[in-house]
């Protein structure tokens, strides 16, 4: 013990008047990997901007009344809007959201809070899987699902699709977020004779509601800017979506069809489907951080 | 380990401190394991009624392990498992026939480190209340609550906010408060004030005293002088090697406060109060 405290002594260290210096080695290295920090965030965001930027010059010129109100129009027709793909793609996830929000959510509360550990384990690990399952193979399934057994491509076997896409982030986010919740305030629930049940439902749940709902603003975000699934399930119609049962438009596949035609108006219009799904998006994800905000772990 | 069976001889003893007839909660030879790790082994003892029992003694030697038998709150933690008998009254909590959700409006629990819900002051007290199928006045019993935990003044202006905007003493008086709105006959209390300031540690211990009236307490604490100040018997605890290594948790002496602090029977104890270990 001895040796050790002779050996003690702060003369080891650099002398310092800890007055501030730019000379310095250690500064200079401070400042270059500041500055490259820097440059590479710019490098990381440039694409985005230069996404939004190009998609809002190109679009922009059609961003008007007509855009919201006007049908589609045919190939070779001046004017029209694209007024049927929007209320397209708001079904579309509406049934996707319809299908996978109960289910997903319903798994995540059994995932966090009822089941043991084994199975629990396995569950969490296919739900992974089915994540990182390309969506292109959520859209065979689908048409072969549904599309093949009622024998016509619709709006409702896109929802499907979508669902099947939004399921593992819905199950996870859930899942996660219950998690969050402090075990003292489950045991405090208990504690004033509260059953398992009544727990969960009444302090767990709503204690997590901000950060599922963010979670599931998320997954709905994701699943309204998916093309391949679409394609070959709900594939797309230039008229005013009647019901589920039927091919329908919808912004994703409007920009896939006009984005490469010779026509200069449906080009136009792409362009603006484009703007219109990125404020979408946009949009979800901003509330999406608001609820986050509400969230209380 | 013969000093040990002595010593577990000696617990059995003490039995006697307390009048069987007044004891409200009694321990028959509780053993707790946690998996295949022993946590607490052989304890025996009788709390008496209308008075604070504490629960003293190192980290780890299972105090808030026996304090979580009284409720069957160890039911919650995977692995756990208690046996020999936890009396309330005449009845075996840990018999089949018992429905431990009942169980634990009769005996509340406050923890040591607060835990409000997430929910407004107001809903904090009633939620105890709406899951047990309370008929009466909410409004009254909030405020007979909140004013017996000494937070009434503080509160009443804004019983809609939530519980958690309140500093962390008021908080563990909000919890006293939800425990007691549920009118138990015992009341848990795993250091509640470890985590608290002196001035809101003062309130407690204030409130500890006054709740004796109506409640049976059973407070573990680490703090020896807080022991002195609030109860009136005190049960030692020392943790002791077992041949595998691991640790486990006994109860080496159990009598007044008094005794145990002034005339200790057993040496450990007297290391122990007079600060030499622990
Ligand atoms: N939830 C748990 N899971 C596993 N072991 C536990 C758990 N809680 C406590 N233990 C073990 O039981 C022993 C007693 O712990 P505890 O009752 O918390 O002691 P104290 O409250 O006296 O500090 C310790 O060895 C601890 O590691
Ligand atoms: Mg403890």
């Amino acid at each position: 013990m001895t040796s050790t405290k002779q050996n003690w002594r702060s003369d080891e260290f650099d002398d310092d008047d800890m007055e501030r210096s730019y000379s310095t080695q250690r500064t200079a290295i401070d400042l270059g990997l500041t500055i490259l920090a820097f440059i590479l965030l710019g490098v990381a965001l440039l694409p985005l901007g230069l996404v939004i930027a190009f998609v809002i010059i190109r679009g922009g010129s059609r961003l008007n009344f007509d855009l919201f109100t006007g049908q589609i129009p045919a190939a070779g027709l001046e004017g029209g809007g694209i007024a049927p793909a929007i209320i397209g793609t708001l079904m579309v996830v509406g049934i996707a959201a319809a299908i996978s929000i109960p289910f997903g959510v319903l798994a995540g509360i059994y995932l966090s809070e009822f089941s043991s550990g084994k199975i629990a384990r396995w569950i969490r690990f296919f739900t992974n899987v089915l994540s990182g399952v390309p969506s292109i193979i959520m859209g065979l399934f689908a048409y072969g699902v549904v599309v093949l057994t009622t024998n016509t491509f619709s709006a409702f076997a896109g929802g499907f699709a979508l669902a099947i896409l939004m399921l593992p982030i819905v199950v996870r986010t859930t899942d996660e977020s219950l998690q969050l919740v402090p075990p003292q305030v489950r045991w405090a629930s208990t504690g004033v004779g509260a059953s398992n049940f009544q727990t969960v439902l009444k302090i767990v749940l709503p204690a997590a509601l901000g950060a599922i709902l963010t979670g599931v603003t998320l997954a709905i975000a994701r699943a309204a800017g998916e093309t391949a699934p679409l394609i070959f399930t709900v594939l797309f119609s230039q008229f005013w979506p009647t019901g589920i049962w039927q091919p329908i438009p919808t912004l994703s596949v409007l920009v896939y069809n006009f984005a490469a035609v010779p026509y200069e108006n449906q080009q136009e219009l792409a362009w603006a489907a484009s703007l219109i799904l990125v404020l979408l998006i946009l949009l979800t994800s901003i509330s999406a951080r608001i609820a986050a905000r509400k969230s209380i772990y | 380990m013969p000093t040990h069976r002595k010593q577990q001889e000696e617990a059995r003893d003490q039995h006697s401190v307390v009048d069987e007839s007044e004891a409200v909660l009694r321990t028959e030879n509780v053993k707790v394991t946690y998996g295949d790790t022993l946590a607490l082994r052989d304890v025996s003892m009788d709390v008496p009624k209308n008075q604070v029992t504490a629960l003293i003694g190192p980290s780890g030697c299972g105090k808030s392990t026996l304090l979580r038998c009284f409720n069957r709150l160890n039911d919650l933690i995977d692995g756990c498992k208690v046996e020999g008998k936890v009396f309330y009254r005449d009845k075996n909590l840990y018999s089949s026939k018992i429905d431990p959700v009942s169980v634990r409006r009769r005996i509340g629990m406050v923890f040591q480190k607060p835990n409000p819900f997430p929910k407004s002051i107001y809903d904090n007290i009633t939620y105890g209340a709406k899951v047990n199928g309370f008929k009466g006045d909410m409004d009254e019993l909030v405020e007979q609550s909140l004013q017996r935990a000494a937070l009434w003044g503080e509160v009443k202006d804004k019983l809609k906010e939530n519980g958690l905007s309140l500093s962390g003493g008021q908080q563990q008086r909000l919890c006293i408060a939800r425990a007691i709105a549920l009118k138990p006959e015992v009341v848990l209390m795993d250091e509640p004030c470890s985590s608290l300031d002196p001035v809101s540690t003062e309130r407690v211990e204030d409130l500890i005293h006054e709740l004796k009236e109506d409640y049976t307490i059973v407070i573990v604490t680490h703090n020896m002088h807080q022991a002195t100040r609030v109860s009136d018997f005190t049960a030692f605890f020392n943790a002791e090697e077992s041949d595998d290594g691991s640790r486990f948790g006994y109860l080496v002496e159990y009598d007044r406060t008094e005794r145990v602090f002034e005339d200790p029977q057993e040496e450990a104890t007297q290391k122990y109060v007079s600060g030499k270990f622990g």
